[in-house]
């Protein structure tokens, strides 16, 4: 056991580390200019000499991209709950939902700031409720609706009810599903958060210190922003995978291949 | 069978179509006879519903056959926005070519050696929670530097969202052959290469194909947003960013180019569709 | 039995093998202990006993998809890994493993492929074996457009397409439905004396190992061993054979020794 976790954790760090140093070691050696790629070590100390800039800019585009994520997931589900009761609804809603997901949703950004204007941030806000709304909605409903007809059977046979069906059966189902939405929304919910900063917005987050930066050819400081920004993005991964592990105690050894 | 599908999902596509323009025009119209107040209440709607904020349906139809100027000839706003389409387009395909590439290549890579996978994987999670987009700026200095255009730098940021998904539902794919069959191709003394061609690939079609619909829509993304960050002279990106700044003058045009934007999604995402009944599903309906 | 039984080469002989899975570790498993097996050419034996017994680690060992820890695995004389790099036998699962993607003729030419065939020797030989189990008119179908019994026929053709002296089945009637299975092993009988190839065949069924087989090997589970071996001669066997009253014999000789082999 202890060695399968270290078996585990040993390959990504040693790729890591020597990913980091060969970086470094040709940045180095073929003395490849600032402005394209900085040195792991030039952008680590822009990183603690810019903290207080980089630390409020995160935090600025966490708030958005964290509370847009959390409205979208309440919302999916919310909505694949529903739709999952009215046959008709689900009929609808759902090949409609599937052709806006395969549209460039960020796009809809400067629509959003015309409805909701730009004083406040719930313009950008709305863009990451739109683009984590749809994954989740789509894969949480197929889940709930994806069920193994035997398993309804026996539930009737118990002379279940349409809402212990729903408890016993259908959510247990869904929730692979959903923790497979939720590992793509949220990564996807900081990307949607910075792109709505390009159409406007307080100005004061990691976007525009990612722009500015290298608008002023400092380029260490864009990647340290960008470091900030992978590691928000990071963050919420993390918290998908954490809540993911919690909610399916029974799927722990989800790794173990067959093979 | 599967016609009889299709036509029902076209239907409640149209249906659905339908009911959203009622929706929009009847909120619009609610809107309009109560000065923007939820019925008999003081309380504000969420969007205004005056025609900059939300113009009628039919105006932004319409805008489609108004000319536009475009440098010095003028165009039908419809055949501007295909030719601007167009150009996403090339750039999205690109994109998504290099990235089913590299994508492919990582799985096969993760497949051959364990350490690989065990090493590798995880960093192409991490990948995707870097937001490549916000390197978009320094992607194109670096291709303005090596003299390449900017098409070139706006598709690599569309493969760095499309490899994604083509490596990990790959290596997914790859790895689901039944033991037995990989025992089969093993009992004939097969090479692991021809085990890859004659059964890893063909088996982790059913895995890619859905891959390939995310990494299509995501190179679609791609090359908008990479085209809106930096700033080129053409594309769907640069005519909404355009078309956004001009919005109190001609709201209709922002939503004809979001629209766009949006049947350009879809005809690429139809497109890998199409792909995947060729390959996979013609002709092998179950008799039964 | 067969005419040419004569002919007194070992198709396979074992001597000695052990096998453990994952030696050394908290899960270690002794699979196979002392295991010594002669299979002589044109022989029908069935490897038969409880779940857990290696049955199918046996087979594999035979196969060459698993090494003996300890032992020695000869097929036609040769090392069990050189009889596979000649392809000298031809191997058969429970589920078919026909690859959903190639139509029937397709998946049979697949190790002619692998070998080089040429495509007109393909097609001609796929031909041959599609005859050969009397599914000449399903050739351009798909596997999922076929029956349970019949996706096994066109494994059989795929194992034998390119003519091995060996054939290796893991209990390949398994999934099928009683009525299937013995019209199959009828079949099969009937194929095994077309081509006089020598089997190794799998199962957990008493009555088909006795049906089938010139001689039933049992083995007793944890380790796996050989506890005994039953000769049966039943002749030309037809399905009036399963009312014979040699047939029961033969059944019930093969049920008691696993009844010991539960016993301890």
């Amino acid at each position: 056991m202890k060695n399968l976790r270290l078996a585990s954790v040993l390959p990504p760090v040693l790729v890591g580390i020597t990913g980091l140093a060969m970086w470094e070691g040709a940045v180095t050696v073929f003395k490849i200019k600032e402005f394209l790629l900085p040195k792991p070590s030039s952008i680590w100390s822009q990183l603690i000499d810019e903290w207080g800039v980089l630390r409020h800019a995160t935090w600025e585009t966490g708030k958005i991209a964290v509370s847009g994520l959390l409205i979208g997931i309440l919302l999916g589900v919310l909505l694949a709950l529903i739709t999952n009761r009215f046959k008709v609804l689900n009929d609808g809603l759902t090949p409609f939902a599937i052709a806006i997901n395969a549209t460039p949703i960020v796009a809809l950004a400067p629509i959003f700031n015309v409805w909701f204007g730009l004083t406040g941030t719930f313009s950008n806000q709305a863009v990451v409720i739109a683009v984590v709304f749809f994954p989740v909605f789509i894969n949480t409903a197929k889940g709930l609706n994806e069920v193994h007809p035997n398993e309804i059977e026996l539930m009737h046979s118990y002379a279940s009810g349409d809402w212990t069906i729903l408890r016993e059966v259908r959510i247990p189902n869904a929730l692979p599903f959903f923790a497979n939405s939720l590992r793509l929304a949220a990564p996807l919910s900081v990307i949607a958060a910075i792109v709505a900063e390009y159409f406007g917005g307080p100005q004061d987050r990691i976007g525009n210190v990612i722009t500015s930066s290298a608008g002023f050819a400092k380029y260490d400081v864009a990647w340290a922003a960008i470091a900030m920004a992978s590691g928000l993005g990071l963050l919420l991964f993390g918290s998908a995978l954490v809540t993911e592990r919690l909610s399916m105690p029974w799927r722990i050894s989800g790794d173990i291949k067959d093979n | 069978m599967t016609k009889r599908k299709a036509l029902r999902t076209a239907f409640t596509l149209l249906v659905t179509l339908v009911l959203f323009v009622l929706l929009w025009e009847g909120y619009k119209w609610v809107g309009q006879q109560t000065d923007d107040h939820w019925p008999g209440t003081q309380f504000g709607l969420p969007v205004s519903t005056d025609d900059l904020t939300m113009p009628h349906a039919g105006d932004i139809f319409n805008e489609l056959t108004d000319e536009i100027r475009a440098g010095r000839e003028t165009l039908p706003m419809a055949v501007y926005l295909a030719k601007k389409a167009a150009f996403t387009f090339l750039e999205a395909a690109i994109g998504f070519s290099l990235g089913v590439i590299v994508g492919l290549m990582l799985a096969i890579f993760m497949l051959r050696w364990r350490f690989a996978e065990r090493g590798f994987l995880p960093w192409i999670n991490v990948s995707q929670t870097v937001p490549l987009i916000a390197l978009a700026p320094i992607v194109v200095t670096w291709a303005r530097l090596q003299g390449y255009p900017d098409m070139v730098g706006i598709s690599l940021i569309a493969t760095y969202l499309t490899f994604f998904p083509v490596a990990v539902s790959g290596l997914r794919g790859l790895q689901s052959p039944d033991s037995s069959d990989v025992e089969l191709m093993r009992s004939y003394a097969a090479s692991w290469s021809s085990t890859l061609i004659k059964l890893r690939l063909p088996a982790a079609r059913p895995f890619l194909f859905p891959a390939f619909k995310l990494a299509a829509t995501l190179s679609v993304v791609g090359a908008i947003v990479g085209e809106i960050s930096i700033g080129t002279k053409t594309g769907l990106g640069r005519a909404i960013l355009d078309f956004a700044q001009r919005y109190s003058v001609w709201p209709e045009r922002l939503y004809a180019s979001v629209i766009a934007a949006s049947l350009l999604g879809l005809f690429v995402f139809g497109l890998v569709n199409a792909a995947e009944w060729l390959v996979i599903k013609k002709g092998r309906e179950v008799l039964k | 039995m067969r005419e040419n039984s004569e002919i007194l080469e070992e198709a396979v002989s074992i001597r000695a093998a052990d096998k453990v899975f994952n030696p050394d570790s908290d899960n270690e498993v002794q699979a196979l202990l002392g295991i010594d097996l002669d299979v002589k050419e044109g022989d029908f034996i069935s490897l038969i006993g409880p779940s857990g017994c290696g049955k199918s680690t046996l087979l594999r060992l035979i196969a060459d998809l698993l090494t003996p820890t300890e032992g020695e695995v000869k097929v036609f004389g040769k090392t069990a890994n050189q009889a596979r790099l000649d392809q000298d036998y031809g191997m058969v699962f429970q589920h078919s493993g026909l690859f959903d993607w190639r139509d029937i003729s397709a998946n049979i030419e697949l190790p002619l492929e692998l070998k080089g065939w040429s495509k007109a020797d393909r097609q001609a030989r796929s031909g041959e074996m599609l005859e050969l189990v009397r599914l000449e008119e399903f050739k351009d179908h798909y596997p999922r457009q076929l029956s349970g019994g019949m996706q096994q026929r066109v494994s059989i053709a795929r194992a034998l397409s390119f003519e091995p002296r060996l054939l290796l089945m893991d209990e390949p009637f398994g999934a099928l439905d009683e009525m299937t299975r013995e019209h199959m092993q009828v079949e099969l009988l009937r194929i095994w004396r077309e081509t006089g190839t020598t089997v190794v065949f799998v199962t957990h069924s008493i009555p088909e190992a006795a049906f089938l087989s010139s001689k039933v090997v049992v083995l007793s589970p944890r380790p796996g061993r050989i506890h005994s071996e039953i000769t049966v001669d039943l002749g030309d066997r037809t399905d009036e054979t399963r009312e014979d009253p040699e047939f029961f014999k033969a059944t019930t000789e093969v049920r008691e020794a696993l009844r010991a082999v539960e016993a301890g």
